[in-house]
């Protein structure tokens, strides 16, 4: 599986995203600079955690302009597998690649710790390795979570069976409604989500719950 | 000419720092506060004498950049 990992200044958690991809996919992901103007062809673009551009303005709103996004958008329209994680999924969103928004977590508290996350929709390319109903644990790490949107966009979501992840029960740490902790484009190819996965897969992490969810992206590939 | 842009959460848009800043109020013995609500002020210099012309201008930076308009609204003031 080729793969390639998109850095913003201020990003910080690509390395963790480059050891989990090479560790379970077996090839190295090739980093991309937001300034270039392309990205190599390859079957999946991860946009990491962190804070790019010191989360000015709104989170993710000047990373989501930057020249890599329209090489990013135009592999995403080509249906190549795009997964943002935590500032990435921000930056997905502001981008408008995925629908509604990320605010302020609803008890204004940063929040550094595990959360048990329900499997929602195990038909996607980052869930396919797992059941709807299982519960992972995994970690998550910021300060604006907090998912929201319209009611439409949110009857649509779960109608059309797009949050891929929720926090379970008596879990959320951010006021995120619906419990929402990542969703999946309308075409199936962009998942965004605010739990980091890749430091859930070593032994070392405490617990490798979230193994399967890499895995899922070769069985996809 | 100056834009002198007010972005806000939109109405129902839970306002959690708005929340904190209410209870700071209280605590200082501010009665009778409700609804307080925190924004974004933003000042821009715009290379244009035409108004019409530069209010399109900026209502554009609001939409592309400047406001998330899925939560937020925007007014733009000329001078």
């Amino acid at each position: 599986m080729k793969s390639a990992i998109v850095l913003f200044p201020g990003i910080n958690r690509e390395r963790d995203m480059f050891k989990a991809l090479t560790a379970v996919g077996g090839t190295e992901p090739k980093f991309v600079w937001h300034t270039e103007s392309e990205i190599p062809e390859c079957d999946l673009i991860v946009v990491p955690g962190g804070f790019s551009y010191g989360d000015y303005l709104r989170c993710g709103a000047i990373a989501a302009r930057c020249p890599v996004m329209a090489a990013l958008r135009r592999h995403a329209d080509h249906g190549v597998r795009v997964l943002g994680v935590c500032n990435g999924f921000q930056i997905l969103i502001e981008a408008g690649l995925l629908p509604g928004a990320l605010m302020r977590n609803a008890n204004l508290r940063f929040v550094c710790k595990h959360v048990r996350l329900s499997i929602e929709n195990s038909s996607t390319f980052f869930t396919l390795g797992m059941s709807v109903g299982d519960v992972v644990s995994c970690p998550v790490a910021h300060g604006d979570g907090n998912f929201f949107a319209d009611p439409d966009t949110l009857e649509r979501l779960e109608k059309d069976n797009r949050v891929v992840f929720r926090y379970a029960e008596g879990s959320n740490p951010n006021g995120s409604i619906n419990d929402i902790a990542g969703i999946v484009n309308e075409a199936g190819n962009v998942v965004g989500m605010m739990p980091h996965p890749e430091n859930m897969i070593e032994p070392l992490h405490g617990a490798t719950d979230c193994r399967p969810l890499f895995e899922s992206l070769l069985n996809a590939a | 000419m100056k834009a002198k842009i007010k972005i806000t959460l939109k109405r129902g848009v839970l306002d959690p720092q708005g929340k904190a800043i209410e209870g700071a109020l209280a605590s200082l013995s501010f009665t009778g506060v409700d609804n307080v609500r925190q924004g974004k002020y933003i000042e821009l210099e715009i290379d244009e004498t035409d108004k019409t012309k530069a209010k399109a201008k900026v209502d554009a930076m609001c939409q592309k950049l400047l406001a998330n308009t899925v939560i937020e609204n925007y007014e733009v003031d000329l001078v």
